[in-house]
């Protein structure tokens, strides 16, 4: 089947390092971290990935005050995108505009809120407010860059835990090859470490990160990485057809190359290595490539003790020792786990490498775990190297959901 | 000792307090007090319904929906609430 060419022609971000690409790319390269430590509800302190964009650039006080910290992520994301890419929508039919906005989970932060503010009202739920349904709906980051841009296509949310920032750029970019939209925004945030839920659950499991320093709390392959840190972020993407770009003569970022999407069928969190290294090889093959084509692996790896192993695991088998231009990092170590935005946010900070050819590191490593040890790591320093052709970025999700998208030099 | 009775222009801050919260945006230092709010302010239905739920939270006044038409000016709110906030410092 001939599909049409897709193209990255837009990039808004905003990053607990960096609320551009520009200065999310220059703290990864020279080893700054986002990571902070934030008063969790009912738990203290805990490092946490926070974000400090301007909120009020695109929203009122008061559409903030209604709306939620997601479509506030959102609505930032998606003008900054907008902008970056030059697309005038005012002059082009709003109908044909998608939005597909990647989410771990939505509603947590605005139900656990009300739970908290009617306590303080003996539970009378007479105190609940009339916003809770608008704000917990799943499609709300959405919709609400739908109401903030009046853009009336299609506008949804797609639940992948947190393989969802892959999956809103897989979904926009097959959304547009099918023809539905001319022009898609795509990609995932997260407002995560607004819930002390995330936070709890995570430490319940055993997997919740702690360090004095909050930014040597996000450690993934190091031999004493102790779990996640939470962070929010969001990165959505403009996606458009090869030819409508070029008519416009617009900035390309890239082109998708190829992806999959797959499942475990294993277990509620556990990773399932087999499955990551096929979700691995299917998109490398959907992008008309071999392993020893793509440059940079971008890892998922979380900083759990087992999920690393795992992951590290399935590049092995996919990878071995047949690639020697293929450099693996991970991002994680300077923004902790954007959650619904990872697989977005990730991608988008290793885009630049496309021209400068620079392969950001993955940092706080001062202990290699051995079971980590993969050929081509980039470690704690960037590297220069001699081409960029292709970037593979993972991103798994609980239930057992894996994403892996590539995305490719373009060149006409 | 009974407490000091409110005035209506004491009521009308109240309402304006909590208007100034649910509508950061807008300038309310003019606003007329014979003039519907919803015809001088950018307050939609769900702003209306939180003036109703600010109403309960800070002040424990209950406006039923049947009333809600007696808030539509900060002079009708003057007129409906004040007796109420009265009602309620006799009480304590």
């Amino acid at each position: 089947m001939q599909t049409a060419r897709i193209v990255i022609t837009g990039i808004g971000l905003t990053a607990p390092n960096g609320n551009s690409l520009a200065e999310f790319r220059r703290s990864l390269l020279n080893g700054v971290s986002g990571v902070e430590n934030k008063e969790v509800r009912y738990m203290g302190q805990w490092p946490a990935g926070v974000c400090h964009y301007d909120a009020l650039k695109y929203q009122t006080k008061k559409e903030l005050r209604v709306g939620t910290r997601a479509g506030s992520i959102s609505i930032y994301c998606a003008r900054e995108a907008l902008a970056d890419s030059g697309l005038d929508l005012g002059s082009r039919p709003t109908d044909r505009v998608g939005i597909y906005i990647g989410c771990t989970e939505h509603g947590n932060v605005e139900t656990e809120n009300e739970v908290y503010a009617i306590s303080k009202f003996g539970y009378d739920t007479k105190f609940w407010s009339h916003y809770h349904n608008p704000r917990t709906v799943a499609n709300n980051p959405s919709g609400e860059v739908s109401l903030n841009l009046g853009i009336t296509g299609p506008a949804y949310t797609i639940g992948a835990a947190c393989a969802a920032g892959n999956l809103g750029l897989i979904h926009a970019a097959q959304m547009l090859r099918l023809g539905e939209v001319d022009c898609a925004i795509g990609g995932g945030v997260s407002e995560s470490i607004h819930t002390f839920g995330i936070f709890a659950g995570f430490r319940s499991q055993g997997a919740l990160a702690s360090h004095a320093d909050p930014k040597k709390a996000s450690r993934p392959f190091d031999k004493a990485r102790n779990g996640i840190v939470v962070s929010e972020g969001g990165c959505l993407y403009i996606l458009e057809r090869l030819e409508d770009a070029q008519t416009r003569g617009a900035k390309i970022y890239g082109e998708i190359g190829g992806y999959c999407v797959n499942s475990d069928a294993s277990d509620y969190v556990l990773p399932n290595p087999t499955r990551q290294a096929e979700c691995v090889r299917r998109a490398i093959r959907h992008a008309g490539l071999e392993p020893r084509d793509i440059h940079i692996v971008n890892t998922h790896a979380t900083a759990t003790p087992q999920g690393d192993i795992q992951e590290c695991e399935a590049i092995r088998a996919v990878f071995g020792e047949g690639c020697p231009d293929t450099h693996i990092n991970n991002t994680k170590s300077f923004i902790g786990h954007a959650m619904g935005a990872a697989g977005a946010l990730e991608l988008a900070g290793n885009l630049p490498a496309f021209n400068d050819l620079v392969v950001h590191p993955t940092m706080n490593v001062d202990e290699l775990d051995p079971a980590c040890a993969l050929p081509g790591l980039v470690l704690n320093q960037p590297k220069r190297v001699g081409r960029v052709d292709a970037i593979l970025n993972n991103s798994f999700g609980m239930l057992g959901i894996n994403s892996t998208l590539i995305v490719k030099r373009f060149v006409p | 000792m009974s407490a000091p009775s409110m005035t209506k222009d004491e009521c009308k801050q109240r309402v304006i307090d909590i208007i100034a919260d649910i509508a950061p945006d807008e300038d309310l230092s003019n606003v007329k007090s014979d003039v519907k709010l919803r015809d001088q302010l950018q307050i939609d239905s769900m702003d209306f319904l939180d003036i109703v739920m600010e109403l309960r939270k800070r002040h424990g006044i209950e406006v039923p929906e049947a009333d809600y038409p007696q808030l539509a000016s900060l002079d009708s709110s003057a007129e409906y609430l004040t007796p109420k906030f009265n009602a309620l410092a006799a009480k304590r």
